[in-house]
């Protein structure tokens, strides 16, 4: 982040925004006087309430991405105390000013309720509830819903417009999900990559999502694999994760599996993945993904790593569970070496995909050290690497800048036109509509495909 | 299987209305006692009144009790047959070894399972940093760590199964499933310290770090029935020495 100039008034909601790693949320870290001296080379002047950051910290509330690592306590209401408390409030006004600040983002399930029960929304407002409860006059919010699903996100933008509707607190917010923010800021900052920004007023609308032009319909290719019935249910568990579905992916066209929290999309993308076997039913695998196989009766589940890798590739939610070495054409040919390619051919692979997803200068780079939207290109190239014919991706578009959102889209497009069945498993209904062919939406009464 | 400990808000029990630093003392009290004693009347005296506080710790029943010691009771049983199999001691002799070794062992821990099953942490954590000044700084960030526990059973499944979709697997070969153990268990360590910092910038964020007195909104009364549990304790010890002396059994390892 460079030369950014920004005033934002008491009272005003500025919603900041701009391309994965173009320094948003250095930004607001350096606002929450969060940011160590020793991590950086600072220039210029920052100051909140006309003092530096890191003294006027008592008066800035923060929330960041992940609820679970924010929640400190077991309890609801001794978690929204634990800021109160760091302060040394009087424990008489304490309880009141939970209770309150509760009230504010409209949690309603009582202090005892145990923090770990919670779903990820209603974490995500208690953490809100915490920012809020020392009444801070500034809330700093670092894509506070990025992690959540529609009906969680939405909760807690709705938590947020009630704690800052009467104007005593300036709010300041990352998201890249602008539709759903505009509503409720008065202006738009983005954080331009170079440096400097850009700033949109009031009214302003972000120029549309960019779809790739693809065939509609497409013809459905040969069955690759198809799921009969499965079901999976947790060892222990008495409810099956999963009930009995049926799903089928054929060569060329692409299967959106969709439907709230807690329906087993993320358990199914498993299963036909070939990463867990299912409890009851059946994964079927048709003669082309079958032709090689050295045991070509096992299911997928049984299948050896190597030989699994160059049928399936499976791209997981979160990108960092994924990267396996410390640089990132190393990730690149990793898949290919595995399945037996020699060194030669897997580096030239490794080359091709650096190129055709801009990832070329940072080759020598630490998959760790990049940033998100990177990470998640990265990912999904990994699973491109070996070229398997059936692609698994859930959430690949999790928390993603329009920019990264269009490239995906766009390299899923062209694998799905290359020949290649795509399952995605998406809260993202923009992703449906560029991408599905046939949709699969769990959770409801009727199971079929 | 299931984990003898919770991490979650302990329910209450008739138990849980003796402050934590009062069960602790107890505890301290009992220990010196098992650990001079080198007999087995003492420990089967201090067992029996433990065994008296199951059902004040919402152990009832025999399965609710296994659950929680099931650890205990197998190292128990080990550190027995230990002796047992390479003691110097043969026969008659062994086998009594044995017994109070295994007797001391449960004896010793049990107090730890009444204090888990009776005690929320987030009071223990509280108790601690008010009556014996524990610093708040260890006390909640110990806190604040203990829940991130169960969540690395789940990231250790989700690492594994990552690494088999990237083509990584061990097959027969022990010398890979080694390495394979040593990678998953590399990775899910950076996880989880990355996960530590984010969680230890967020408390920050919240003034964790403000140098501020911390005030405690539960608070921690010790009442006058603290005290009495304490008594309670020291009078459990005293009645096992004294026994232990009469029946001619008592053999301190000290002194």
């Amino acid at each position: 982040m460079r030369d950014v100039d920004l005033r934002v008034a008491p009272g005003e909601r500025v919603l900041l925004t701009g391309r994965s790693g173009a320094g948003k949320s250095t930004l607001l870290r350096a606002l929450g006087g969060l940011l160590e001296p020793e991590s950086g080379d600072v220039e210029g002047e920052l100051t909140v309430d006309g003092a530096p950051p890191d003294r006027a910290r008592q008066r800035v509330g923060t929330v960041f991405q992940d609820p679970d690592s924010q929640l400190v306590m077991t309890r609801a209401g001794d978690d929204v105390a634990f800021g109160l408390e760091n302060v040394g409030t009087p424990p008489a006004l304490i309880w009141p000013a939970v209770d309150a600040a509760l009230d504010a983002v409209g949690f309603d399930l009582g202090r005892d309720r145990a923090t770990a029960a919670l779903s990820g929304g209603q974490k995500q407002r208690l953490v809100l509830a915490g920012a809020l409860a020392p009444r801070p006059g500034l809330l700093l919010l670092d894509e506070p819903t990025a992690q959540l699903d529609p009906d969680g996100a939405a909760l807690v933008r709705g938590a947020v417009s009630r704690a800052v509707a009467d104007r005593s607190a300036t709010l300041v917010v990352v998201d890249h999900d602008l539709e759903a923010w505009l509503p409720l800021v008065d202006r738009v900052v983005e954080l331009l990559p170079g440096g400097g920004l850009t700033e949109h007023p009031a009214g302003w609308t972000p120029p549309p999502l960019r779809f790739p032009s693809r065939r509609p319909d497409p013809p459905a290719g040969e069955e690759l694999l198809r799921a009969e019935a499965v079901t999976y249910t947790h060892r222990g568990s008495h409810r099956p994760a999963l009930p009995a579905t049926d799903a089928v992916l054929p060569a060329g066209r692409t299967l959106a599996v969709t439907g709230p929290n807690g329906t087993g999309k993320s358990t199914l993308a498993l299963l036909l993945a070939g990463l867990r076997t299912p409890t009851a039913g059946e994964i079927r695998v048709g003669p082309a993904l079958r032709a090689g196989l050295r045991r070509p009766d096992r299911p997928p589940a049984r299948w050896r790593a190597a030989e699994l890798v160059e049928r399936i590739g499976t791209v997981f939610q979160q990108p960092e569970h994924q990267f396996l070495t410390g640089r990132v054409r190393d990730e690149l040919s990793l898949g290919p070496l595995r399945a037996g390619a020699d060194r030669t051919a897997a580096g030239r692979r490794a080359d091709e995909l650096l190129e055709r997803l801009g990832l070329a200068p940072l080759a020598e780079a630490n998959p760790f050290t990049l940033s998100g939207g990177q990470q998640r290109r990265l990912s999904v190239a990994t699973a491109l690497a070996t070229r398997p014919p059936v692609l698994v991706l859930d959430e690949p578009t999790f928390g993603q800048d329009r920019d990264t959102w269009a490239e995906l889209v766009a390299l899923l497009a062209e694998q799905q036109a290359d020949g290649r069945a795509l399952c995605l498993v998406t809260h993202d209904t923009a992703v449906v509509d560029a991408l599905a062919d046939d949709v699969l939406r769990l959770g409801d009464p009727v199971r079929a495909s | 299987m299931s984990a003898p400990l919770t991490l979650g808000p302990a329910r209450e029990v008739p138990l849980s209305a003796v402050n934590p630093v009062a069960q602790l003392a107890a505890i301290a009290v009992l220990t010196v006692v098992l650990l001079v004693s080198g007999d087995l009347v003492t420990p089967s005296v201090v067992l029996a009144a433990e065994l008296a506080l199951l059902p004040a710790a919402g152990l009832t029943t025999p399965r609710a009790i296994l659950r929680r010691t099931w650890p205990l009771l197998l190292s128990a049983a080990g550190v027995a047959w230990v002796n047992v199999a390479f003691g110097t001691l043969d026969g008659a002799a062994a086998w009594l070894s044995g017994a109070t070794w295994g007797l001391r062992v449960i004896a010793l821990a049990l107090p730890g399972v009444l204090l888990v099953a009776s005690t929320d942490p987030v009071r223990l954590a509280d108790a601690l940093t008010l009556h014996w000044r524990v610093s708040t700084r260890f006390a909640y960030g110990a806190l604040a760590a203990l829940r991130l526990v169960p969540l690395l059973a789940t990231e250790w499944q989700t690492i594994r199964l990552a690494r088999r979709a990237r083509g990584v697997d061990a097959g027969a070969s022990p010398v890979a499933r080694v390495r394979l153990f040593a990678g998953t268990a590399f990775a899910l360590l950076v996880g989880a310290i990355r996960r530590g910092s984010r969680l230890a910038t967020a408390m920050d964020a919240r003034g964790f770090d403000s140098g501020v007195p911390r005030s405690n909104a539960r608070g921690s009364v010790l009442h006058r029935r603290d005290a009495w549990f304490v008594a309670g304790a020291v009078a459990a010890c005293v009645l096992a020495v004294t026994l232990s002396v009469q029946t001619g059994h008592w053999s301190p390892i000290l002194g």
